[in-house]
């Protein structure tokens, strides 16, 4: 264990925090989606994907990264709005497997049509060059994109938190995951605030898509690997829960990246070793509520 | 105000009710009394727009309701304040109360509606932030008739308000009810304690098996001991 210094811990604990930050944003997202509509999108990885290839597409018809910042979750979100519109609201009411089933075939139809415009190979994701290099953490270097995915996660959670306990419609939406039928006769048209949060979870998804692409580049399946990791994360998290996606999120993401420093082979299934755990000792997650999906 | 004429409403396959017909006037507090299982909940919810098969026909002000969703009901003025009370967990009693005007068009004065619902609800007042879910079920009740109330709807519509309260709150809740009438609200009101729900009603019908088998105002009611005994008794 020679050279396992404290700051190379430290550093890889923070290169977990970055990892764990992409999980975060990928399962608030999946949270949202099914606390609100009880959809499981199986679709939610294929919009991830969808979302750094739509920034590398911007970019290569000359637009830098800090634009793609912001059309790219308008982008994804306008297409999860149509998603949801056509093809999911008229699963509505039969049943938890209907909607799973048709956002399964729809990541596999995502999925075809990169693969035909983009190609089967990946492409590499320039970071952008003011994010380039690495700084002192105090600790050591650490690389400065690293930091900024971990950075712009807490401002889209801050947001999110800011939206949800500040405004009407966040006061909607939380009230309205644990009983729509009251939020209804309350005066809301619930289809449309099911409408709003597909296209607000699915514009993170995209959001996330763009932030991991500098990290490991762009491929067509890049959705399907982080889609059964964010799995584990939300239930670990809880099912529906934001604040339990956020905290399962970094911890499987130190998880990963401790595992990796230690035993490398072993990271690939310590994460779902760690959800065996969870499971065990809490089998509705760390913030879950027992019975939901029944 | 509302009427209802030969309402129809299943669950399933089978038919709950059998060619309602009733009528609510302005100003007035209507009761509807019957045993357990008579259809009085249904009728309410399948005048709020709560149940999946209806037929026949619900207006209110001149509009016919029974293709209309929940929501759009409730824009037209008509609140319902369902038995399970419906508080939801995890918000305050403010945001609770808040939920009431969100779809409202008086969601523009809310502090102003939150300090009248105050006023009004002195033990609500106490305990604005506090978790909704963690008060005594008469209080949970309070909160969800002053949700109902808070967009000032036209007519109110309150399931088994008395069920599993305090006597003394019970009567606070009936004393409330009063007022309201007296400040131009109409109620339609299911109530299980016959007696209590007469003596501030108007007018009431009887249900039996998903059917009108009886009106009368709420005195001549009072004093028909037969029909009290028929329908009524538990």
């Amino acid at each position: 264990m020679a050279g396992l210094s404290f700051d190379l811990i430290a550093l890889q604990l923070f290169a977990g925090l970055a990892l764990g930050a992409i999980y975060v944003l990928f399962a608030i997202g999946l949270s949202l989606i099914f606390g609100m509509l009880t959809v499981v999108n199986f679709a939610h990885g294929a919009f991830y994907m969808v979302g750094a290839y739509v920034g590398l597409y911007l970019i290569s018809i000359g637009g830098n990264f800090w634009i793609c910042l912001v059309a790219v979750p308008i982008a994804i979100g306008l297409f999860g709005l149509a998603v949801e519109r056509v093809l999911i609201r008229p699963l509505y009411g039969r049943g938890i497997d209907y909607p799973l089933l048709l956002t399964f075939g729809l990541s596999y139809v995502m999925v075809e049509c990169v693969r035909i415009a983009f190609g089967k190979t990946g492409y590499p994701f320039d970071t952008p060059e003011v994010l380039q290099g690495a700084v002192d953490i105090g600790v050591g270097y650490f690389p400065l994109y690293r930091l900024f995915v971990i950075g712009a996660t807490a401002v889209v959670l801050l947001a999110l938190w800011l939206f949800l306990e500040k405004t009407s419609f966040g006061l909607i939406i939380r009230a309205g995951a644990r009983d729509p039928q009251i939020v209804r006769v309350l005066g809301v048209d619930v289809s449309r605030v099911w409408l709003i949060v597909f296209g607000i979870g699915t514009a993170i998804a995209g959001f996330a898509g763009l932030l991991a692409a500098p990290l490991q580049g762009v491929i067509p399946e890049m959705g399907g690997t982080i889609l059964a990791e964010a799995f584990v994360v939300t239930v670990v998290g809880g099912m529906g829960s934001i604040g339990g996606a956020v905290l399962a999120g970094l911890l499987v993401g130190v998880v990963v990246s401790m595992t990796s420093l230690f035993a490398p082979e072993m990271a690939k299934v310590s994460i779902f070793a760690l959800m065996a755990i969870v499971l065990i000792v809490r089998p509705q997650g760390f913030f879950g509520r027992a019975g939901l999906m029944s | 105000m509302l009427q209802v004429s030969k309402l129809n409403a299943w669950y399933g396959a089978s038919h709950a009710l059998q060619d309602i017909g009733l009528e609510v006037t302005k100003g007035e507090i209507v009761c509807l009394i019957g045993r357990n299982g008579a259809g009085k909940t249904t009728t309410l919810k399948s005048i709020m727009g709560l149940m999946g098969r209806t037929r026949g026909s619900v207006t209110f002000r001149g509009e016919e309701l029974l293709r209309q969703p929940a929501h759009v009901r409730f824009a037209l003025g008509l609140a319902y304040v369902p038995e399970e009370r419906r508080i939801v967990q995890g918000l305050s009693v403010r945001e609770n109360l808040r939920l009431g005007l969100v779809a409202s068009p008086a969601k523009k004065r809310e502090a102003e509606l939150l300090d009248e619902i105050a006023v009004i609800f002195p033990r609500l007042a106490e305990r604005m932030d506090q978790e909704a879910v963690t008060m005594s079920g008469g209080e949970q009740q309070m909160l969800a008739i002053a949700r109902a109330m808070i967009a000032k709807p036209d007519l109110i519509m309150l399931d088994e308000p008395s069920e599993g309260i305090m006597p003394v709150l019970v009567d606070e809740m009936f004393e409330l009810f009063r007022s309201m009438k007296a400040q131009g609200t109409t109620v339609l009101l299911v109530e299980q304690n016959v007696e209590l729900a007469l003596g501030i009603a108007d007018r009431a019908y009887v249900l039996d098996q998903g059917s009108v088998v009886h009106q009368a105002s709420a005195q001549a009611l009072l004093a028909d001991e037969e029909i009290k005994e028929r329908y009524c008794s538990v």
